[in-house]
């Protein structure tokens, strides 16, 4: 399996990489870690006439806890998120998604920024990003802007990203005490695309009352969904058994699954969402309470 | 099928769009001009020789051709061969060789932790790389850390004995 011809440029620095990009528009793909784009180009789905390699830009890599967040470089590895004890310790959410993506290899190459601008609705990072309320920073030929994760995941394979502009860096607030997150994910077997996945990220008061609420989907929609109605149901609400169900199934209301030949009809999906969510918010609240943020 | 391989003074013709690429493999030095689309795991074994690294499903799936690149497993099918420019690889080459295997050739030898053997090296390397991050793994460590290898033969069982004895080798 060989890809078609391309011209390959490794720049040094992000302005380089945005000229390029500037200078080549839509000819042009960015290769971060490659376990998405090379599959792609070996099954010829895209032949990219111009590969810009950024691997040798210094700078990329990295994951910095200030001023109450979480900021991520968008070339860090899926692995150094699974292992870092500052995401372990701060966002543990982060940690555990990174830890089903995938297999060991994957995520070894792998990165953050590559995978959410991929916008694969079946990307795990999408769904934890959304329940976080991350933000994300672009770097274009001339403009930085910074947008939340709801706004760049536009729709399948589609970002909002512009042909020169780069992912740059991920940024999320840090939760505060009483806060607990969970990821849990439905797969056939280790390393396949989710079937349905939720995140969940909460917090709960001392008295028991849930005062914010992050639930995002994967793979059970055109990209990543932000379970909107079941955070709402969570919200300003004690966190009783009645509660979480009406959650769960409002999760299931959210999903907006399309049937998938290998992994299930669309009420299969809906059904593991309400499953999952329900089992990703009963996690999350004991996290929360055992001081596990 | 195996494309003819270069032989020494006799100079390739030149092809547009060549890169250069410079690189270690198991403490060895390697040049050549490559294109920019052949796949790392094509450039070892075809190019550089060193056929130890397989090729499976080359979709990423199997885990045949894992290597460890600066210090980390890969696969080897998913990476162009441009982009290992400066890096330092280690393939099952470079792990041991007849009559002087590594404690864990040879305890997959030992174990029987391989029938055809065709997804043995990239077992092996990923249990390499497994050992150093994690030299006392339990059963499920194990079964988590090789979880992006397939074997069509062993049942796994065996693949499982064969970690473990390495890593108490290992210890030693």
């Amino acid at each position: 399996m060989i890809p078609r011809k391309f011209e390959y440029f490794a720049p040094r620095s992000i302005k380089e990489a945005t000229s390029l990009l500037k200078k080549f528009g839509p000819d042009a793909k960015i290769l971060a870690g490659g376990v998405s784009l090379i599959p792609v180009m070996k099954l010829r789905f895209g032949s990219p006439a111009k590969i810009i390699d950024i691997n040798r830009i210094p700078g990329l890599e990295y994951i910095r806890a200030s001023g109450g967040r979480l900021n991520i470089g968008a070339l860090t590895r899926h692995a150094e998120l699974e292992r870092s004890k500052t995401v372990k310790d701060r966002v543990f959410l982060l940690s555990e998604t990174a830890s089903v993506i995938g297999d060991p290899q994957v995520r070894n190459m792998g990165t953050i920024g590559g995978s959410l601008s991929h916008s694969d609705p079946s990307g795990d990072w999408g769904a934890a990003i959304i329940a976080l309320r991350g933000e994300l920073t672009i770097q274009g030929p001339r403009k930085r802007r910074r947008m939340k994760v709801d706004d760049f995941l536009v729709d399948t394979f589609t970002s909002a990203l512009q042909p020169d502009e780069i992912l740059t860096e991920i940024s999320v607030p840090i939760p505060p005490a009483r806060s607990g997150g969970a990821y849990m994910k439905l797969e056939r077997n280790l390393g396949d695309f989710a079937t349905a996945a939720v995140a969940v990220q909460l917090t709960i008061d001392p008295k028991g009352v849930c005062t914010s609420a992050g639930i995002g989907l994967t793979a059970v929609g055109p990209k990543n969904l932000r379970a909107e109605k079941a955070e709402n149901v969570l919200v300003g609400h004690p966190l009783t058994p009645k509660t979480l169900e009406e959650a769960a199934a409002a999760a299931a209301e959210d999903a907006q699954p399309i049937p998938d030949p290998l992994r299930g009809s669309a009420e299969y999906k809906k059904e593991m969402t309400r499953v999952y969510a329900r089992r990703g918010i009963e996690r999350a609240i004991s996290r929360a309470k055992g001081g596990k943020k | 099928m195996a494309k003819k391989k270069r032989s020494s003074g006799q100079k390739a013709p030149p092809v547009q769009g060549l890169l250069p690429v410079t690189m270690k493999i198991n403490g060895k030095s390697h040049s050549d001009m490559v294109e920019p689309r052949l796949l790392l795991v094509h450039y070892l074994r075809e190019v550089v020789g060193l056929t130890g690294t397989h090729v499976g499903c080359e979709t990423t799936s199997c885990g045949a051709c894992t290597i460890i690149y600066n210090g980390k497993s890969i696969k080897s099918c998913t990476m162009f061969a441009v982009q290992a420019d400066g890096a330092e690889l280690k393939t099952i080459e470079g792990l041991g060789e007849e009559g002087n295997l590594h404690p864990i050739q040879q305890a997959f030898w030992d174990n029987h932790g391989l029938q055809c053997g065709f997804c043995t090296p990239g077992f092996i390397m990923q249990t390499y790389w497994l050992l150093r991050e994690n030299p006392t793994p339990t059963d499920e460590e194990i079964r988590q850390g090789l979880g992006g290898n397939l074997c069509r033969c062993t049942g796994y069982q065996n693949i499982i004995k064969s970690v473990k004895a390495a890593a108490k080798e290992m210890k030693k």
